[in-house]
């Protein structure tokens, strides 16, 4: 847990004390609260620095907690009095914070609604409610097709733009000794990793469905096309060539690093852990496309948001550092050093950042991604997971499983917008 | 005042000064939250809203969650399995180790050594052994003799004993001891006495021996039931990618219980399973008391 540096407190005090003497220059101090991970840490503390260079009447502590304890701190200390001025939470849960009274909205004259519907990528409407912005994110992360450049190489094979090149290339790539087991898969599978939102948000538009309706209140994937989807995504373990094995070395992600698999479909928060992967040399290329070139994704993100705590002269240097950490300079520094992906096309679509052979892949699926509305991730994740087990290890009809999950995954949409 | 009391309330007055500090300590760490989970239990929290009171709304859902069932009966597999299991092989080591005197406390710490090792550490570990080829131990040893892969944890079947068999043998060390102390406690006498009678060695065990552990035997029914009741880190580590599958084939109560409460934050559904849990762990306890009591 960091505590405010002595440095900050020596600042605070003496400005405080200046104060008192000259008046009208207020020091302000604010709090910041996000979880614990070092490279958002580090570019926190660059942006910081920055802003009260830049606001020296104004001091931000940033606190971190590991991840586990987080929410459970925030929902304790705000309602006391005691949290931050501006959080760092979860996209998913702004409902939940909004209900609780955690949040205010940011106001209309430092954050008008059209600008940002018109500079920010179009899944960040997602935190709109009631014709205002609850909160904002500095950095967004999306889905694309990893690959070993050496197995593909080896192949004979190029990074595929299709899902027919993906499986062909797939094909390629798998082997299979002498008893029939698979040794090395083509593509990795498994909807305990990132599958479930390449499923739901990318296959099933691109077999021609919508996976939800009724902005994400009821789901809509038990149809022909979720049944295709389906069938296409179990076909690639248990079709007769398969290209793939469920579980196949525990984690998806794990064989791809131990280079025993051809190709991955991954978060661009996989990036730092590949490139201090030693003797694996990877690529990355954007999420195949269908038959007609229809492309989509799946985006996620962390938002900043001022809470109900802050008040007075402490809101108006809350709303100061809101408008730093949504800027084009914070977005820059979020993506140096935590190499997440910029929220607003302005940064995110120069052509340094578009470009990028790593990061570009990522940055051109923001401009067609779909962000999910989850009540609960892990349930409704869940409900993919046992859609695939149902089928694989109990021989369950696949129409039947689709079925089930789609109703599994309804209740807990309807138990959650019933409550609130 | 203090003055005009008697002896004896004095020593009252002092017995309670003395009690005052654990007896504090247990209200606020134990009582309280045990308490507090009660309550929780008829109400409807997300950890971040108000609690409102839903009655007994948490325990009817849960009457009627067909995973519930499922989990209860997965709890009582790795009680029913586990136990026995784990009581009669550690008697069995205990009854000849003690019989063994060439480096007797060389072999004794090796079977302790995994009671002291943490239970992630080793969970991880044995996850490795049961992966599919090519990286996991047995199946690459399975597949080198020609013999056909066993999913052990992809599989609605094998998965639950294949988590419980690093759990009990990691409780063997701790049972082994106590066992070995028990068999020491019995006096010789008893043995020489049956040796002049020319008595068997089977009768000796049946007549002599395990009548004679009860009190070790109840001891160790007890707190291994409790344990297996318990059950979590081995299996929330060797399934932390689906915690409790496939198809929740491995989830004990105490899993269900933390996803949901911190994954799914419904306190009070969380809260009702906890007090489920503490039922079913007094009776069960209560029960091998009774069952097991002196006669």
């Amino acid at each position: 847990m960091a505590f405010p540096t002595l440095k900050a407190w020596a600042v605070a005090t003496a400005a405080g004390a200046a104060s008192l003497i000259t008046t009208p220059a207020q020091a302000v101090e604010i709090e910041y609260w996000q979880y614990f991970f070092d490279a958002r840490v580090a570019a926190m503390d660059q942006l910081i620095e920055k802003f009260e260079a830049a606001n020296p009447d104004i001091t931000v502590t940033m606190t971190h907690f590991p991840y586990a304890d987080y929410r459970t701190k925030v929902a304790a200390a705000i309602p006391a009095g005691e949290g931050p001025d501006v959080v760092q939470l979860f996209y998913g849960w702004l409902n939940d914070y909004v209900d609780a009274d955690l949040i205010q909205p940011l106001p209309g004259d430092a954050f008008p609604v059209e600008a940002i519907d018109a500079e920010f990528f179009p899944m960040v409407q997602a935190m709109k409610g009631d014709g205002q912005y609850w909160a904002l994110p500095t950095a967004v992360r999306s889905l694309a097709l990893f690959y070993n450049e050496r197995l593909m190489e080896e192949a004979g094979v190029e990074p595929p733009t299709n899902l027919d090149e993906l499986i062909a290339a797939a094909q390629a790539m798998t082997k299979v000794d002498g008893a029939g087991n698979i040794t090395q898969v083509g593509l990795t599978a498994g909807m305990t990793a990132q599958d479930h939102h390449w499923w739901r948000e990318v296959l099933v538009r691109q077999f021609g469905g919508e996976p939800y309706l009724d902005d994400y209140k009821t789901v809509n994937y038990d149809t022909e096309a979720g049944r295709k989807a389906l069938d296409f995504y179990v076909g690639l373990a248990t079709d007769e060539n398969p290209v793939t094995a469920f579980n196949f070395m525990d984690e998806p992600q794990a064989a791809f690093k131990a280079g025993r698999a051809g190709m991955h479909i991954d978060g661009s928060f996989r990036i730092g852990a590949l490139e201090s992967t030693r003797g694996l040399k990877w690529g990355v290329t954007e999420l195949p496309a269908n038959a007609d070139g229809m492309r989509s994704n799946y985006s996620s993100y962390w938002v900043n948001a001022i809470t109900t705590k802050a008040e007075g002269e402490k809101y108006d240097a809350a709303v100061k550092f809101m408008q730093y950490v949504t800027s084009d300079e914070a977005m820059q520094v979020w993506l140096d050093v935590v190499g997440e992906l910029p929220a607003k096309p302005s940064v995110g679509m120069t052509d340094a950042n578009a470009n990028d052979p790593v990061f570009g892949p990522f940055i051109r699926g923001l401009e067609y991604a779909h962000t999910t509305k989850f009540a609960d991730e892990s349930g409704q994740r869940q409900a993919m997971v046992e859609m695939v087990e149902r089928i694989t290890l109990e021989g369950m009809d696949p129409g039947e499983s689709l079925t089930l999950a789609a109703e599994a995954e309804q209740k807990i949409l309807d138990d959650y917008y019933s409550g609130n | 005042m203090y003055r005009n009391l008697t002896i004896k309330q004095k020593q009252i007055v002092w017995a309670w000064a003395f009690l005052a500090l654990p007896v504090l300590f247990y209200s606020v760490i134990r009582f309280y939250p045990t308490g507090n989970a009660m309550l929780i239990s008829f109400q409807d929290w997300n950890l971040l809203g108000t609690r409102t009171w839903t009655g007994l709304d948490n325990y009817t859902t849960l009457l009627s969650d067909p995973v519930f069932w499922q989990v209860f009966r997965n709890t009582f597999i790795y009680l029913l399995l586990g136990t026995p299991v784990s009581l009669v092989v550690a008697f069995a080591i205990a009854y000849h180790l003690d019989k063994v005197r060439f480096m007797h406390g060389f072999l004794r710490m090796l079977y302790f050594l995994p009671f002291m090792t943490s239970a992630v550490a080793m969970a991880w570990v044995w996850r490795w052994f049961y992966q599919p080829v090519p990286v996991g131990l047995f199946n690459n040893a399975l597949a080198s003799l020609g013999i056909p892969q066993v999913n052990f944890l992809n599989s609605t079947t094998n998965a639950l004993p294949a988590i419980l068999a690093p759990a009990v043998w990691a409780g063997l060390g701790f049972q082994v001891i106590i066992f070995m102390a028990g068999l020491r406690a019995i006096p010789r006498s008893y043995y020489e006495a049956a040796r002049i009678d020319g008595v068997s060695t089977w009768t000796v065990l049946w007549e002599i021996t395990l009548p004679l552990l009860r009190p070790t035997i109840v001891f160790l029914v007890v707190f291994s039931s409790i344990g297996f009741l318990r059950i979590f880190d081995h299996v929330f580590n060797m399934t932390t990618n689906n915690p409790g599958g496939p198809l929740n084939s491995t989830k004990p109560l105490v899993l269900m219980i933390y996803q949901t409460a911190f994954s799914s934050f419904d306190m009070g559904y969380a809260a009702a399973q906890t007090v489920v849990l503490f039922i079913v762990l007094l009776l069960v306890s209560l029960l091998q008391l009774w069952i097991m009591r002196d006669r």
